[in-house]
């Protein structure tokens, strides 16, 4: 696929079954993001080639609101902000959303903020921020514990962590691992982008693919993970160049 | 919404009952401006001689300005050059064509209602389609009128005022906005049909809002309106103009004039919805409301606070302001400013401030979609006695979409050295990435982009009594539609 006239991903073949947690690792601009978004449907990148299927439908024929109300998450890199919109009036309009698509009754203030006070205490969040615009004025921490806040209280049915470790302290990391973790699930389904291996002690893959110039060089369990941190990224690029696109 | 749907029925019937009394047969005014449609107004409404008077110097003085082609050009609008002989100056109130049933209406405007939440009996009195009135023994109306007279507050149409409190129009009338001020303020004086009349007693808290859906004549839009508000010491009142229902008039140009009087300790709180008929998509036809609207601080510690959310009209001109006379007075302006398509507006305010220890604060919200262009011009002015004086201002601009303007031109005078003045400004746009983080999350377009307006324009919207702030988010979110995307 390309964005503009750059060809990013150059060609993946990647099978993602429910209850499983698949990591996607590489060097800057291997196009580890850009995959997240496509997922996640943002229009302004292009797919030349090929299909997506998620839950036997085809992903691409879905804009990114039908996407998220069909059961996608993505967790953003760089969660943006909304000046006037508090945090728990844009989460309880989110999850109303996808609930009147799914033909459920939305939920009122008064259902809706135990259910947000619960996980927000899953996640170490004060409840105080819940009341402040969203993710304005938030540490780069609270920013990506307020993403897994969400993906708690919306319940998707695949998550896509887009670099979620990326500026977070030991602490702030355990919290969300244990957020992560605490979401594991037999129909539930997980990407989780990182550039390192530290994230991948705390929430442990499945699978891992390390992806090098938009392919995926190689494919194994969670111990590639650790021969990749022993070996580098550089290892891997000869290896992906000389790999045929599938 | 039930009580005013009741009210307007009530009031729709009365206007049949009572209409216009003319003395003078009903005949067709021609258009054109001249000192005999002048006479021909002020008889018609029968109004004291003084008032005549009054209209006929505003006139000359208007004539004299036109003639020596004085009409203002420095706003950051464009229109093609008005022609002042070809407006019919006076038309009675039921000149508006009659539609037999709402099918007739243009599904546009009927689907707009529809999405405004408009319940079916007013959107017919909008429409001018005939409403099948009920009599109701309990008359919302009724009651309402009668607790005001109790209170001994004046609520009634301007002409009502002129003809029943001629003392009171007679003390007020051009002390704020005199007919010199200003092009469009001497045309109306001389020509203005109706508008708003309020008197407040001292120490006397106005229980309610007062709305122009309780006037009668409210349905007509006044092409030029003028309206007189005074709190006299101690009392409070807070007045809602206009609505969220786009209204289509024939007549392009609408010059009112709002003149607010706040004596010692009294409080005068002025908001207003305007959505007039904004032209097609392509900017053509569309009202040009050009106002004059000022409020004066006479009283110590007085008060006057201006909201507007403005979202109508093909051009949008004006600046409501305040003369902070009083020690310890307070002028507050908060605006939401929009225009899409090929709308234009140049809308701001002026805080003058004259005596010790005034304030004013200034939260103005522009919002540009489409082809529009958004214009915030403010004064604030210290005077030299006006020691202590405090201004805190805030303009901010979002941008929608490639082919909108914003513009901002602050002017800050001051000859005290001891005023603090306080100016923030910010200009943003709705990025594609807060669009994907609302889409990603489940959210359309269209409600995202209304929920990133919403959240840009809450300081305003809070500024708003309940029912108007409410009716406010629905109608920016229509006024956006096929802004994005």
């Amino acid at each position: 696929m390309n964005v503009g006239e750059r060809e990013i991903l150059k060609g993946i073949d990647l099978t993602v079954d429910a209850g499983e947690v698949h990591s996607i690792m590489g060097p800057n601009g291997s196009g580890k993001s850009t995959l997240a978004q496509v997922l996640a449907r943002r229009e302004s990148y292009n797919v030349t080639e090929g299909q997506i299927l998620y839950e036997g439908k085809d992903l691409l024929e879905m804009k990114p609101e039908d996407a998220a109300c069909e059961g996608i998450f993505m967790a953003f890199q760089y969660p943006v902000e909304i000046p006037g919109i508090t945090n728990a009036y844009f989460l309880r309009s989110a999850l109303n959303a996808i609930r009147r698509y799914r033909g459920l009754d939305e939920m009122d203030a008064m259902d809706f903020l135990p259910l947000l006070r619960e996980k927000a205490n899953l996640l170490e969040i004060d409840e105080k921020l819940m009341n402040r615009s969203v993710n304005e004025s938030f540490s780069g921490g609270e920013k990506k514990r307020n993403e897994i806040l969400q993906m708690a209280v919306l319940e998707p049915r695949l998550a896509i962590l887009d670099e979620t470790d990326s500026g977070l302290d030991i602490d702030a990391l355990r919290v969300v691992a244990r957020g992560v973790n605490a979401m594991r699930d037999p129909d539930r389904a997980m990407i989780v982008v990182t550039h390192y291996q530290r994230l991948l002690n705390h929430i442990v893959p499945d699978r891992v693919h390390v992806l090098v110039e938009g392919r995926i060089a190689c494919s194994g369990g969670p111990d590639l993970a650790l021969q990749l941190e022993e070996k580098g990224y550089s290892s891997m690029e000869a290896v992906a160049r000389s790999a045929t696109p599938a | 919404m039930s009580a005013n749907t009741k009210t307007i029925r009530e009031l729709a019937e009365r206007e049949y009952q009572w209409g216009f009394v003319t003395k003078i047969g009903e005949e067709r005014v021609p258009p054109g401006l001249s000192e005999d449609v002048i006479r021909l107004i002020s008889a018609k409404k029968d109004e004291p001689e003084f008032m005549l008077d009054w209209r006929l110097k505003a006139y000359r003085h208007w004539a004299s300005l036109e003639k020596a082609q004085a009409e203002p050009k420095w706003a950051n609008i464009k229109y093609p050059p008005i022609d002042y002989q070809s407006i019919v100056y006076y038309s009675a109130p039921q000149n508006r064509p009659g539609l037999k049933t709402l099918d007739e209406l243009d599904p546009e405007i009927l689907s707009t209602y529809e999405k405004l939440g408009i319940p079916l009996e007013e959107q017919k009195r909008l429409a001018g389609v005939a409403v099948d009135a009920v009599f109701d023994s309990v008359s919302v109306a009724t009651t309402f009128k009668e607790k005001l007279a109790e209170l001994g507050v004046i609520f009634c149409s301007f002409s009502e005022a002129a003809q029943k409190h001629p003392e009171l129009v007679r003390k007020y009338l051009g002390t704020v906005v005199p007919y010199t001020d200003n092009f469009f303020a001497s045309l109306n004086a001389a020509v203005f049909t109706d508008g708003s009349f309020v008197y407040v007693p001292k120490g006397v808290r106005c229980p309610m809002e007062l709305s122009t859906y309780f006037r009668i004549n409210a349905a007509d839009t006044g092409q030029f309106e003028r309206t007189l508000i005074i709190a006299d010491e101690g009392s409070y009142v807070s007045y809602l103009e206009g609505c969220t229902a786009p209204i289509r008039d024939q007549n392009q140009l609408h010059a009112a004039v709002v003149e607010l009087i706040a004596l010692d300790n009294a409080q005068i709180k002025y908001s207003t919805v305007q959505n007039w008929y904004p032209g097609d998509k392509e900017g053509k036809g569309g009202i040009y409301n050009f106002v004059t609207k000022r409020g004066k601080c006479a009283g110590r510690n007085s008060k006057i606070s201006w909201t507007q959310v403005e979202t109508g009209s093909a051009i949008t001109w004006k600046y409501p302001s305040c003369i902070l006379q009083g020690e310890n007075s307070v002028g507050e302006f908060y605006s939401v400013a929009l225009t899409n398509n090929y709308q234009q507006a140049d809308t701001g305010t002026k805080m003058i401030h004259i005596g010790k220890n005034t304030r004013s604060t200034i939260v103005a919200k522009g919002i540009s979609a489409g082809h529009g262009q958004n214009t915030y011009r403010g004064l604030v002015k210290i005077l030299k006695g006006a020691t202590g004086a405090r201004n805190y201002t805030q303009c901010d601009s979002l941008l929608i979409g490639e082919e909108c303007g914003a513009h901002t031109f602050p002017y800050i005078e001051v000859k005290n050295a001891t005023a603090r003045m306080e100016h923030e400004a910010s200009t943003s746009k709705i990025g594609d990435d807060q669009l994907f983080y609302l889409r990603q999350r489940g959210l359309k377009t269209e409600d995202a982009v209304s929920m990133i307006v919403n959240g840009f324009c809450k300081r305003v919207f809070r500024e708003l009594p309940m029912e108007f702030a409410v009716e406010a988010q629905k109608l920016l979110g229509v006024s956006l539609e096929g802004s994005v995307g």
